[in-house]
């Protein structure tokens, strides 16, 4: 056993290590909306309560963006976070602050999930990066995290331009000891000037000339942080070219003492090529590793093949093209013999989560399970939230659920099909996310839509924080956007109210128009933290 | 020394608190610590795992790779089967031998305890029946990590300072109890333990 170090050893998640990194850095100012497995880093800062630090969650991932680009423009540090499919609504704030450029750094942690383990899809954000021409920095460890994302904020005020830094769920959740370093203060700039950040044409046309034109110290800035070469033991002629937590995995393989082959590791965007150019040219064979697309191995693919190794991986068949990598993969891949892996043994039967038991949505979906019967032919389009497991048995209520806000509009798309009745079924915080636009439009033509806002009051899915309005606050925000009053119904989702819910959609239903019926009561769980909370200032 | 552990059990069984004693004792004796968890969905009843890794060299993946684990460490019985293809040659089996059923087609226990009585080291614990005696029916996960600990290269009096430390905030009462519930999963362990070297 190694004697005892110095100083407090604190173990960190991959996230709470981009957020201790963060605040080490100097930001002014952390933005996010929550999605797994992004959510810890906003909540690691809001926990520490810097003063200084402005640390709230925004109302969707677009939001928090400008919001961060504009701590940024007000010449401040400034942190934003998401999970991938957050990056798609954030994506045109993204794309053109590289053309802005930023005044005060601005890194960008976004966390993606290969292997979709709880998440509609496995969009790697790297592609982004490249989309935007921007730097993404991809860490193999929590100690990497940390120290990339001192360095990313570095680069950013460096080179004027946001930074990404690029996490997946199995660094995202997991947990391991990091050193850190002495944090500085925040240090801000006097706010932006100039025309650069007023995108007419005339001036973006500026701004992305100087964005390709600063692309060369944009591939220098990563490759010196995130490109690093084993000599290895040539052997067989086998290379390996391998990122983020996949080289991890590749020095697991090794850990028996066996010389690695001959290994690069590379770093998110933009590639190193004098590194990648060296590990070719001395391979007959070379294997590469990475969580996520086939995004290294597409680009070195080339085409048409010139006189160059054999290239092995997610494309030819070596890796899985989809899914999440993991150690045994990589073994696999590298030919070595494994243990010996005993199957699953017994009876074993799936066990999905389900909505907690006293949940107020399974209320409002037996609800609409006995109106739909009632009134037959119609279609519930539904929402990202704890209520997507109601498409699960014993409910199957729901019929759809494709991103963030799509229940109203597609509701409304398929009402003007004529579909009747066309429901859309969606939660508090993603009403407010994205359904708010939606039913505006329902709202202004009279659709004949009927939509079912379940208000609990939090953002249930995600762990508990907080909703942007809920309550009164909701019903306000609603009327608000044009519905009207009377078909604007509130139930309250217990189970001796099923009956009356019924009827109130029904009604609603069978209106010719947009209609709302807003189902309040508090998640439970929900409930059981503000008991929780109140218990411990009452102690305190 | 390595110890490979995959921690399982279903959301709300208090899985991550586990894993956090361990990580705390773990880093008290300065090992190595890697520790692997699943959010997100984690308070809905759903099967839930997390890869605990001590070493005292450094630790390179975050997932155990199958077949490494020395232990697994159940507090429910049918979970503990979900992951057998982790388990080390020679590995062992700690598991609660009180099921969770909250699925329609939940096996039948007889079955599945008679599939972890043929792993050749395995220890099966009655944490329901366990925790009440301790006074605190939601103790069962603490009742399992004291299972545990005589596989553990941790020391029990660390682990036991830790499991009052972890429930402090909460109360005297319940912290007693969840040590109680620790202590009468430690004696049953010893007690059942089996196995060539059991
Ligand atoms: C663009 C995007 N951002 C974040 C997420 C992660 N996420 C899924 S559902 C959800 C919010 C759910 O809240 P609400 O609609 O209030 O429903 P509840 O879970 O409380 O029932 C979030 C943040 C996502 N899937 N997509
Ligand atoms: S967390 Fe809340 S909203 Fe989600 S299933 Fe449980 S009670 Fe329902």
């Amino acid at each position: 056993m190694s004697p005892s170090s110095a100083g407090p050893r604190e173990l960190l998640l991959g996230d709470e290590a981009v957020a201790l990194a963060a605040i080490h850095a100097g930001i002014s100012g952390a933005f996010a909306y929550p999605g797994t497995p992004s959510t810890e880093i906003l909540e690691y800062i809001q926990r520490q309560a810097v003063p200084g630090i402005s640390a709230c969650w925004s109302t969707n991932e677009k939001v928090a963006y400008e919001e961060a680009l504009g701590m940024s423009y007000a010449g401040h540090r400034a942190l934003v976070s998401m999970k991938h499919v957050g990056l798609n609504v954030a994506a045109d704030p993204f794309m053109n602050s590289g053309i802005t450029g930023v005044n005060g750094g601005l890194v960008l942690a976004v966390a993606d999930d290969p292997g979709m383990h709880s998440s509609q899809n496995e969009q790697d954000s790297r592609i982004y990066a490249r989309f935007a021409m921007l730097p993404c920095l991809e860490p193999c460890d929590q100690q990497m995290a940390y120290d990339m994302v001192r360095q990313a904020f570095d680069i950013s005020e460096r080179l004027g331009l946001p930074v990404m830094v690029r996490l997946v769920t199995r660094l995202a959740h997991s947990r391991a000891v990091v050193a850190t370093k002495e944090p500085r203060p925040p240090d801000p700039r006097p706010p932006a000037e100039g025309r650069a950040w007023i995108l007419l044409p005339v001036n973006a046309r500026v701004g992305y000339r100087r964005l390709v034109d600063r692309q060369v110290e944009v591939r220098a800035a990563v490759a010196e942080l995130g490109c690093s070469r084993r000599e290895g033991a040539p052997g067989n002629g086998l290379a390996v070219i391998a990122a983020g937590i996949a080289w991890n995995y590749l020095l697991e393989c090794h850990l028996g003492g066996e010389e690695l082959p001959p290994s690069l590791r590379v770093s998110g965007y933009p590639l190193c090529e004098e590194g990648i150019a060296g590990i070719l040219a001395a391979a007959e064979e070379v294997l590469v590793l990475e969580d996520g697309y086939p995004f290294i191995e597409e680009t070195i693919q080339g085409f048409p093949p010139r006189d160059r190794p054999r290239i092995r991986g997610r494309l030819d068949g070596t890796l899985p093209r989809t899914g999440e990598l993991t150690p045994d993969l990589v073994r696999a891949a590298l030919e070595r013999a494994g243990h010996e892996v005993r199957e699953v043994e017994g009876p074993v039967a799936p066990r999905p989560p389900v909505l907690c038991s006293g949940c107020p949505h399974a209320d409002t979906l037996e609800a609409l399970n006995a109106a739909m019967r009632a009134v037959p032919g119609g279609r519930a389009f539904s929402d990202i939230g704890c209520y997507t497991l109601g498409a699960l048995p014993p409910l199957e209520a729901i019929h759809t659920c494709v991103d963030m806000g799509a229940s109203i509009g597609m509701a409304v798309g398929a009402a003007r099909a004529g579909l009747r009745p066309s429901l859309a079924v969606i939660g508090d915080s993603t009403f407010m996310h994205s359904g708010m636009t939606p039913l505006v439009d329902a709202a202004r033509e009279d659709t004949p839509v009927t939509i079912i806002i379940l208000d609990n009051s939090t953002v249930g899915m995600t762990g508990g924080q907080p909703t942007a309005a809920t309550g009164d606050e909701l019903r306000r925000v609603v009327a608000g956007l044009g519905v009207p009053e009377e078909h604007l119904r509130t139930v309250v989702p217990l189970p001796k109210k099923r009956e009356e819910i019924t009827r109130v959609l029904v009604e609603e239903m069978n209106h010719p128009g947009v209609s709302v019926v807003i189902a309040s009561r508090t998640c439970v769980q929900e409930a059981k933290r503000r008991a929780r909370r109140g218990r411990k200032e009452a102690t305190a | 020394m390595k110890c490979d552990i995959v921690l399982a059990g279903v959301g709300g069984q208090g899985i991550l608190s586990i894993a956090a004693i361990l990580d705390a004792v773990a880093l008290k004796q300065d090992f190595s610590v890697k520790q692997a968890e699943v959010h997100g969905m984690a308070q809905r009843g759903g099967a839930v795992q997390s890869h605990l890794r001590i070493s005292d060299r450094p630790i390179a993946s975050d997932l155990i790779p199958q077949g490494e684990a020395e232990l697994i460490l159940s507090v429910e019985p049918m979970e503990a089967l979900r992951y057998l293809p982790w388990l080390a040659d020679g590995g062992t089996v700690v598991s609660s031998a009180s099921p969770l059923v909250n699925i329609p087609n939940y096996p039948g226990i007889e079955e599945i305890l008679a599939t972890i009585r043929r792993i050749p080291r395995h220890v099966l614990v009655d944490s329901r029946v366990l925790a009440k005696e301790a006074g605190n029916t939601r103790a069962e996960n603490m009742v399992m990590l004291g299972a545990a600990s005589p596989f553990l290269p941790l020391s029990t009096d660390l682990l036991r300072a830790e499991v009052i430390a972890a429930f402090a905030s909460r109360g005297d009462r319940i912290a007693e109890a969840n040590g109680r519930a620790f202590d009468l999963g430690r004696e049953a362990a010893q007690g059942a333990r089996c196995g060539p070297r059991g």
